[in-house]
């Protein structure tokens, strides 16, 4: 049986207008011919994946999400275009010339096939997004997950972390 | 909600990264291209996760913030070598760099 408050009007259409602007975002962060220009759009596309994370209410993922993506991630990639010496505004030698002419049909490929198969194996399975059946103090349960039963490959997460650090200083260190 | 509305969304984020994989030729658009990908099979999991949290399961949730910290060490490391790769060479358009093809 199908209730009004199954539909969710408010979290389709919230869902839908971010969506809209992520899908943008991202299309311009492929097609842009200014490297800030795609860096300032990811950040976008990073700020509405973190509303659709609120929105399935994942909150601890959504300020993680902030935090690393938007607030280290982002200036790690901007200090990467400054100091690489990207030309400012337009530069026309950012794509392979004619690539888009194969890589425009891969992609489509891969998006028919994929939101074929979504849509055949998920037809109209439902999850709920409202506060009802939400489960409240889900942080507490991550964390008890992370430090129970996946506390291993959160050790193991801590040493790729320590390797990265230490492996990015020794490549660009300059003597 | 349809949980299609989520994966659909995710796959048009892999696809769009995916193209900017292959069409884009300068280094630091390539890794951005890549966190496009990372960040839509995040949407995935916490799709599934809100899927099966009835069940008390949020195995999702660990999953993604594992591939977050992941992609920061990707993107921590990447970016050195680009910045090595820019420092020998002077530039970081990547089909210059094709002494390995033999």
């Amino acid at each position: 049986m199908m209730l009004a408050s199954d539909i969710q009007v408010a979290q389709n259409i919230g869902f839908g207008i971010i969506a809209a602007v992520m899908v943008l975002a991202a299309i311009r962060v492929v097609t842009s011919k200014n490297v800030v220009h795609a860096a300032l759009s990811l950040i976008a596309v990073m700020a509405g994946a973190a509303a659709q994370y609120l929105l399935l209410s994942a909150e601890f993922v959504a300020v993680t999400q902030v935090l690393v993506y938007i607030g280290a991630v982002m200036v790690l990639f901007l200090f990467g275009v400054m100091l690489t010496r990207a030309k400012l505004g337009k530069d026309v030698d950012l794509d392979n010339k004619g690539a888009w002419a194969y890589g425009a049909p891969i992609a489509l490929l891969m998006l028919g096939v994929m939101v074929y198969v979504l849509t055949k194996g998920f037809k109209d399975t439902k999850i709920s997004v409202s506060g009802k059946g939400s489960n409240v103090g889900q942080n507490s349960l991550l964390s008890d997950k992370i430090f129970s039963s996946y506390a291993l490959p959160f050790w193991a997460l801590s040493f790729v972390l320590l390797a990265a650090v230490i492996g990015a200083i020794v490549l660009a260190r300059k003597d | 909600m349809l949980i299609n509305n989520f994966l659909v969304l995710g796959a048009v984020l892999f696809c769009i990264g995916v193209y900017g994989v292959i069409v884009r030729k300068n280094a630091v658009l390539v890794l951005m291209s890549i966190e496009l990908i990372l960040n839509s099979v995040n949407i995935n999991l916490l799709a599934f996760d809100r899927l099966w949290a009835e069940s008390g399961n949020n195995d999702g949730s660990v999953f993604a913030l594992y591939i977050i910290a992941v992609a920061a060490a990707e993107v921590g490391v990447g970016l050195a070598l680009v910045l090595l790769i820019f420092r020998n060479r002077k530039t970081i358009a990547l089909d210059d760099l094709s002494e390995m093809k033999g």
